[in-house]
């Protein structure tokens, strides 16, 4: 019997349809938006200005805080203009606009690095160079790394979990990369084992990905601190602390961090951007999209430089299909659709999706029928139709009791609703209510 | 026969004393002290439990300013200085008067001049909407159409109009009671002075883009000219980067600056018509809106959020 954690869960049909695809590289974008809040916690602070000439790499906006990140420049160019573009958030943020100097040859150097496997940093400067090349959990929540890292006197960490579940349907960048690139992120792995003393790493993949399980059962062979660990294939086991109470059997108190049960848990494209920082000195400037839907031609994986616009992305794969009614920044369960084609590809996007207009139309909420699937298949054991009454009728501080701040927003309670009533919607805006409250208390 | 008459009527009127005795003790043992105070303000109040004043209803403000030693901060919108002038010669506390406000929607993009781009399907409530994006037009600081405000005003003042999708907010009935202020999540409804007849001048947007994205995504937007600023006798016209505000309290009402408006985003209300040929304006403008809608679309598919 395979591991997987114990409360509730769904699934989902699967369609990984690009799984066999490899990853390619997008071409370089001529225009590129990077927005400066592409991370949790405080926007970073633009450092550049127009008409200044920017090189692949430079960093542009510095870090505004302890939770934030740099961002560095994806091409070489020059900055035409500061200006508010709509991000995935569905509303005008700062972003820097760089035009990509077609001359610059750095700008189409294809990197090629070779493996690398002595660690020559020492812990403190390998936590430094993570800060520096902007390195933020690439699975989807872009919690900046180093916060992660940073460890507390009284937290003891003995256990490293590698996170290569990617259970949203249709999304395989992590699937891909896992394949591609299993040698370095071993290596990664070692690094983070090395700058922590840790001892132990287990890294988690569902039982569908049996192809990665095999590659990395290889690469890992060398060193025996590393485990991989085969888990059932149950939605949303990618959620942080679902993998781990599904690996190592600990459950994270309410309100509190891995590092509180002694677990840090890091995704396979985070360890992939810490292996590229520390041996190659390489910011995060490019990351893995699947551009994926049923109806997409050539639907595949890319590299694609932070800051390319959505619309080129679709053109890669061969336009926009007919019918086309949402496209998806992320996978179809947690993804958030964006407003338009115009928006760009932020550290957080993992995949773009196109649905078509008879899968995407939601259909009219009825009546709540008390049949409790939303409770059967709640993943932190809450009660979300309860919650959503909470949020709907504005009872926030009954809600706060009942715990909404631990809903981690997978979605499972709206999609097995047979009423099709908008739970997480109305859970995600009392959340914000809630949140607010418990900010102006303090 | 007439004994068990006469033992029911006896034993009725027993139990009726010894209820009325167990009362009487109960009321007098138990009695709360009640300032007679309270009830005689929460009488003159309006008793429309609105929570305008900021307490949970009538009963709890009078509470409040019965028990209040300075109560020159305390105010009843609905009531107005009428009924705060008689608390005062209640309480023999000094009030302060205000003048009366009225609720004034600072948007007019109606689905005729704000073309919609995205089609929403979620909770039809704007603030679940304005949490997710910024709504089914290209303009984010505009009326989201879900209508929040309509359903928390109390005194049927709003409702919304079906061929702009805006609330409408009818000055007569409107208390001020700011309830629509709070529920609305993009800021767009403010409280102005009313006047006796109900005279005002406003900027109907709130849109802070550049003045090109601005039209493009509402052909009533704010451009942010400053032809107002320019026109204006008085300096009432507050201009910054792209937007236009008139403070209520400089504008003297001459309208200048209505007619020199490119954008007609100058409201004004209840004036009596000018000698203007209006019809011949309002032609050319719905073919351009037209236009532009058609543009929108072919520039951006329609994505649902």
């Amino acid at each position: 019997m395979l591991k997987t954690f114990p409360k509730g869960g769904i699934h989902p049909e699967e369609n990984k349809i690009t799984s066999s695809k490899a990853i390619k590289r997008m071409p370089v974008p001529k225009v590129v938006y990077v927005p400066i809040a592409q991370h949790i916690g405080i926007p970073a602070e633009i450092i550049v200005d127009r008409k200044d000439k920017v090189e692949i790499g430079q960093v542009i906006a510095k870090s505004g805080g302890f939770v934030s990140s740099n961002i560095h420049s994806p091409v070489a160019g020059t900055v035409t203009k500061l200006d508010m573009i709509v991000d995935t958030s569905g509303y005008k943020k700062q972003c820097i606009v760089i035009r990509t100097d077609q001359k610059n040859e750095s700008n189409f150097e294809i990197p090629d690095f070779p493996l690398k496997k002595e660690i020559s940093m020492d812990q403190k400067n390998i936590l430094q160079q993570i800060t520096d090349c902007g390195i933020v959990g690439l699975g989807g929540a872009t919690f900046p790394s180093h916060v992660k890292l940073d460890l507390k006197n009284d937290n003891h960490v003995d256990c490293l979990i590698i996170n290569g579940v990617e259970c949203e349907p249709y999304l395989t960048a992590d699937h891909r990369l896992m394949l591609e690139k299993a040698d370095e992120i071993i290596v990664g792995i070692q690094i983070l084992m090395h700058a922590l003393h840790i001892n132990e790493a287990i890294i988690g993949i569902e039982n569908n990905k049996k192809d990665a399980i095999k590659v990395l059962k290889q690469a890992a062979k060398s060193d025996k601190r590393i485990k991989v660990a085969a888990l059932q294939v149950k939605y949303p086991q990618g959620s942080e602390k679902q993998l781990i109470t599904a690996i190592v059997q600990r459950e994270v108190p309410i309100g509190g961090l891995p590092m509180d049960v002694g677990v840090i848990v890091h995704n396979v494209g985070t360890i992939f951007a810490i292996y590229q920082a520390v041996q190659y000195d390489q910011p995060l400037i490019e990351r893995v999209v699947t551009v994926t839907g049923k109806k997409i031609e050539n639907a595949s994986n890319f590299w694609v430089r932070i800051g390319t616009p959505i619309k080129d992305l679709v053109e890669e794969v061969g336009g926009l299909p007919e019918g086309t009614r949402k496209i998806v920044n992320g996978g179809p369960m947690m993804g958030k659709a964006i407003k338009n084609t115009d928006v760009p590809v932020t550290k957080g996007t993992s995949g773009i999706l196109v649905i078509s207009e008879d899968e995407a139309s939601r259909q009219d909420p009825k009546n709540c029928i008390r049949c409790g699937q939303c409770v059967f298949v709640c993943p932190m054991g809450l009660e979300p139709h309860l919650l959503m009454n909470l949020s709907e009728k504005g009872m926030y501080e009954k809600a706060a009791y009942e715990d909404i701040m631990t809903c981690i927003e997978c979605g499972s309670c709206s999609y097995v609703c047979p009423s099709h009533r908008p739970l997480l919607d109305y859970i995600r805006f009392g959340k914000s209510i809630v949140k607010k409250i418990n900010t102006t208390k303090n | 026969m007439s004994d068990s008459v006469l033992y029911s009527v006896f034993l009725l009127v027993s139990l009726g004393v010894i209820a009325a005795i167990v009362l009487y003790i109960v009321s007098k043992k138990f009695y709360v002290y009640e300032n007679p105070l309270i009830s005689e303000v929460d009488d003159i109040l309006p008793a429309a439990n609105c929570g305008g004043c900021g307490s949970p209803g009538c009963k709890a403000f009078a509470d409040k300013l019965v028990n209040t030693e300075d109560i020159s901060e305390l105010f009843c919108p609905v009531g107005g200085n009428e009924v705060m002038k008689q608390v005062s010669e209640i309480l023999g506390k000094e009030v302060t008067e205000k003048d009366p406000t009225v609720a004034v929607l600072l948007c007019q993009g109606g689905c005729e001049v704000r073309p919609k781009t995205t089609i929403y399907q979620g909770p039809r409530t704007c603030a679940v909407s304005a949490m997710v994006y910024g709504g089914e037009t290209d303009c984010q600081y505009g009326c989201l159409g879900d209508g929040d405000c309509v359903a928390v005003c109390d005194f049927d003042a709003m409702y919304m109009d079906e061929n702009t999708g805006l609330p409408v907010i009818d000055t007569d009935k409107c208390t001020s009671c700011e309830a629509c202020v709070k529920a609305c999540p993009r800021d767009i409804i403010e409280m102005r002075p009313l006047n006796k007849r109900d005279l005002k001048i406003f900027v109907g947007c709130l849109n802070q883009d550049k003045a090109g994205i601005a039209k493009k995504a509402c052909d009533v937007a704010c451009i942010g000219c400053s032809k107002c600023e320019d026109i204006c006798p008085k300096d009432a016209v507050i201009m910054t980067d792209t937007l236009a505000y008139i403070d209520p309290i400089a504008c003297t009402l001459c309208r200048k600056c209505v007619e020199v408006c490119p954008t007609h985003s100058i409201i004004e209300t209840n004036f009596p018509p000018k000698k203007v040929k209006k019809p011949k304006e309002e032609k050319p403008k719905r073919e351009k809106v037209a236009v532009v809608k058609a543009k929108v679309e072919s520039v951006n598919p329609k994505t649902d959020a």
